[in-house]
């Protein structure tokens, strides 16, 4: 899955200190579940990204255990609070060691 | 006698569950898999929320959302699915809310269950019922 | 006691049972009232006069207003709507040098936005020919990029023909139906209104005849095309108007037109001017 995997991700350019800020991610990945068989009836392996976690300036926000029963093309909104500016990173596990990464800065004003 | 939603809706599994035996196998991975969030410790019915459609136009995308002021994480279950497991939310401490979108496979109508474990070690349970629709000719 | 439950069971089954039967519910006939705003600012029309060419039907309205609130939301904000990750990879094709030309789309047209506008008037007739988006893009990869043709209905393609098409958001839907254009328009109404398959149905018979109703428990639109291409859930990607039409199709027993021939552009012209004055949704998300 390691080809054409791509993250997009919404954060506010800037916000006030401590504000709290609605993020949304969205990440293209076809999320085999390891439920499905193929044409020929064998089961087509499990391939998912099983981990997604968002943190802001080294400390996390949120850390989502994923499994199969999450849908094709992963869909987060979440909040997190903006103690000072900095920079939000997305990481997200892939099954197949595969890690993807976006990365937002945030201003303060 | 005044029953619940719930316990109506538990009634209903009950008899379900007697009637067809893989449902009491994934019954059971349900159990499992709340046993293993919770350590088998009860569950209180407020704390929760759990918003999911009451019908889903179609089951392989349904939008979720759950909240759970105070919770450190939260477990979502499909009771219907081959595999119960959908996602657990952990929350750090930049979390804005203890709250979370996302979009979830239902394999068909049946309960979805969120579990919240709070920051004292307790836990909190909500369940919600949704359809699954057969498509027509979008299938 | 319990009876209650019990008995709103046994209605919401008889609900569903009439449902089923390809019939009017008063409750579920036409389209919602829902009004599509896009991203808080992008107003879309999705429902206007029927065009003056179309008899059977007075009021158009777009695939939005007959799916539920939990999928018109998918469509509201460019970040909850799973199609634009792929409008995002078609950016990055955009600027891709390939073929033996050493050429990337954006080696010629430079900023795709030069496109705004042009999804509006598509198909429309070439020097005798009628193109479509796909044509347009596949003469561009093989006649001045030396590159191969992409698939029709391929993740590239349909990605690009995406991205193209999101140019012309919340644009009026405008394509010329006279002219050279009026045998490829003839041809295509003539086969909307031609019953095929082992079902016996033509395209008017639910999109026009039904629209509103439910076939099976799905609630049938009046199968505009405005919003493609457009992701469905049913397959989390993006669908093009020629697969959906193949699809469709397929759901009536018929042996489907292939992606690209004559016919589908033809059907493609004559939908599209049955949506004329509906807004460009590319892409639009559906169940």
């Amino acid at each position: 899955m390691a080809s054409g995997v791509k993250p997009r991700v919404k954060v506010p350019k800037s916000a006030s200190a401590g504000e709290t800020i609605t993020i949304k991610t969205l990440i293209s990945h076809t999320m085999e579940s390891g439920q499905r068989k193929d044409s020929d009836g064998n089961v087509i392996p499990r391939s998912i990204i099983n981990r997604f976690v968002a943190s802001f300036n080294g400390e996390t926000v949120i850390d989502v255990k994923m499994e199969p029963a999450i849908s094709t093309n992963p869909f987060f909104e979440f909040e997190a609070k903006v103690p000072e500016a900095g920079e939000f990173v997305f990481t997200w596990y892939d099954d197949d060691g595969d890690v993807y990464e976006a990365k937002k800065s945030i201003a303060v004003n | 006698m005044n029953l619940t939603r719930r316990e109506t809706m538990a009634l209903g599994l009950g008899a379900t569950a007697m009637a067809f035996l893989p449902f009491r196998v994934a019954a059971s991975a349900t159990d499992d898999a709340v046993a293993a969030f919770t350590g088998g410790a009860e569950m209180a019915d407020a704390g929760v929320t759990l918003t999911a459609p009451e019908i889903a136009e179609n089951g392989n995308t349904v939008p979720i959302a759950v909240d759970a002021p105070g919770a450190v994480a939260i477990m979502v279950l499909a009771t219907g699915n081959p595999l119960p497991n959908v996602a657990t939310f952990s929350f750090g401490p930049l979390a804005g809310s203890h709250s979370a979108s996302t979009r979830i496979r239902l394999a068909g109508t049946q309960d979805v269950v969120a579990i919240a474990r709070m920051a004292d070690g307790t836990f909190a349970r909500t369940a919600s019922t949704v359809k699954v629709t057969i498509g027509g000719c979008g299938g | 006691m319990n009876m209650k439950p019990i008995a709103q069971t046994r209605a919401s089954a008889l609900a569903f049972a009439a449902a089923l039967a390809f019939a009017a519910g008063p409750a579920v006939a036409g389209a919602d009232d829902d009004q599509l705003i896009i991203n808080e600012e992008l107003e879309i029309v999705t429902e206007t006069a029927a065009p003056a060419h179309l008899d059977g039907v007075d009021v158009i309205y777009s695939g939005w207003r007959f799916r539920s609130d939990e999928t018109q939301s998918l469509q509201m904000d460019d970040f909850d709507n799973p199609a634009m990750v792929f409008v995002d990879q078609a950016l990055e094709l955009w600027e891709t040098v390939d073929g033996s030309e050493g050429k990337a789309c954006a080696s010629c047209h430079e900023d795709v936005a030069a496109f705004k506008g042009l999804k509006t008037s598509l198909p429309r007739v070439e020097n005798g020919e009628l193109v479509t988006l796909t044509d347009l893009v596949n003469e561009c990869r093989t006649e001045r990029m030396g590159a191969e043709a992409w698939k029709y209905s391929g993740g590239q393609m349909s990605a690009m023909t995406a991205l193209i098409a999101h140019q012309s958001r919340g644009m009026a839907m405008n394509v010329s139906i006279d002219g050279d254009a009026a045998p490829f328009w003839e041809l295509g109404k003539e086969l909307y209104y031609t019953r095929v398959g082992q079902l016996q149905l033509a395209c008017a018979n639910c999109h026009e005849d039904n629209y509103g109703n439910m076939i099976r428990a799905d609630h049938l639109s009046q199968g505009q095309i405005n919003g493609f291409p457009t992701y469905r859930l049913k397959n989390a990607k993006i669908n093009t108007v020629h697969g959906r039409f193949k699809g469709c199709m397929s759901n009536i027993r018929a042996v489907p037109f292939a992606e690209g021939s004559p016919e589908f552009e033809a059907l493609e012209l004559y939908v599209a001017s049955r949506g004329q004055g509906l807004s460009v949704e590319s892409p639009a998300v559906r169940n």
